[in-house]
């Protein structure tokens, strides 16, 4: 009896201190490292069909064209 | 490829809103809720300023670490990005950002009726299939997947708003604030004015010196 008493206070105290347990809640962001739901990638798309340095090739042609000074002498 | 930015240049930005009407009639958002928005600090005095802000897809994104549900999540390109069917429409997102990004479509309602949670989303869509109907329903247009950048900022007139790989935006700006000046070396100014604009501008100040003295003349 006393031992089963012993035993389920041993069990009932894992479960409660594990309750205490303390998880990190900050997302920690991984330059280039993907984090969380699953999604495509944007080369994964029917434009690009996995083609990354295409993607990368137009999105870089697309960052340029913002700069006046190198669309217009 | 860094991160994805947006970057706004509050000497360029005009307060057109025209980065909020490209916004709304490109993810057909709905009514009341405005993934983008125009500030401006000292509005009607002089040296006005105004600000483009949407999600700035934040590096360490507070919205992120409030989730209680964990719906958002960052792509390989920095882009935060949300699930709309894990979304509970707490609204701890939007107390977190510090940017008010965060929307809901029926605005400021009591908890669970505010309904799921809506913000840019840098034109990334979702988890759904790119380009599928159902990502558009939810999230609106997928451009990225298209190899182009946000709308917003390419529509902007002024090129005030940019966006893309924070590392170009940067040697932009660069280039921008190193000629940054009046007259000719402003850009456009020799498209506006032709090649005798500096002339064209000593003639008025000639003028006005004449009309000046005239005025003078006639006390």
């Amino acid at each position: 009896m006393k031992t089963r008493l012993l035993a389920l206070l041993s069990v009932a105290g894992i479960f409660g201190l594990a309750a205490c347990g303390e998880r990190p809640q900050i997302v920690e962001y991984k330059q280039g490292k993907y984090q969380g739901k699953a999604d495509t990638r944007p080369w994964e798309s029917a434009a690009f069909k996995g083609d990354k340095t295409a993607w990368e090739n137009a999105l870089r042609n697309r960052n340029q064209a913002q700069n006046e000074y190198k669309r217009v002498d | 490829m860094a991160r994805m930015k947006f970057l706004c240049d509050a000497e360029r930005c005009i307060e057109c809103n025209g980065c909020v009407t490209a916004c709304k009639n490109e993810h057909e958002v709905p009514w009341g809720v405005n993934r983008r928005r125009v500030v401006t600090i000292n509005d009607g005095v002089p040296g006005e300023r105004s600000m483009s802000v949407a999600c700035m897809h934040c590096a360490d994104a507070p919205c992120m670490a409030v989730c209680p549900t964990d719906c958002f999540y960052k792509t390989e390109e920095g882009v935060v990005l949300h699930d709309k069917d894990l979304c509970i429409g707490c609204g701890y997102c939007f107390f977190a950002c510090p940017f008010g990004a965060p929307q809901f479509p029926n605005g400021p309602a009591a908890f669970g009726a505010r309904g799921k949670m809506d913000k840019c989303t840098f034109c990334a869509g979702g988890p759904e299939a790119d380009g599928s109907d159902e990502e558009f329903k939810k999230y609106g247009r997928n451009r990225l997947s298209e190899g182009k950048l946000p709308l917003c900022a390419e529509m902007c007139s002024t090129k005030a708003l940019l966006a893309g790989d924070s590392a170009v935006l940067s040697d932009i700006y660069r280039d921008r604030v190193l000629r940054r000046g009046k007259g000719s070396e402003a850009w456009g100014w020799s498209t506006a004015y032709g090649d005798h604009g500096e002339k064209t501008r000593e003639g008025a100040q000639e003028r006005t010196q004449e009309r000046t003295q005239a005025q003078e003349g006639r006390k």
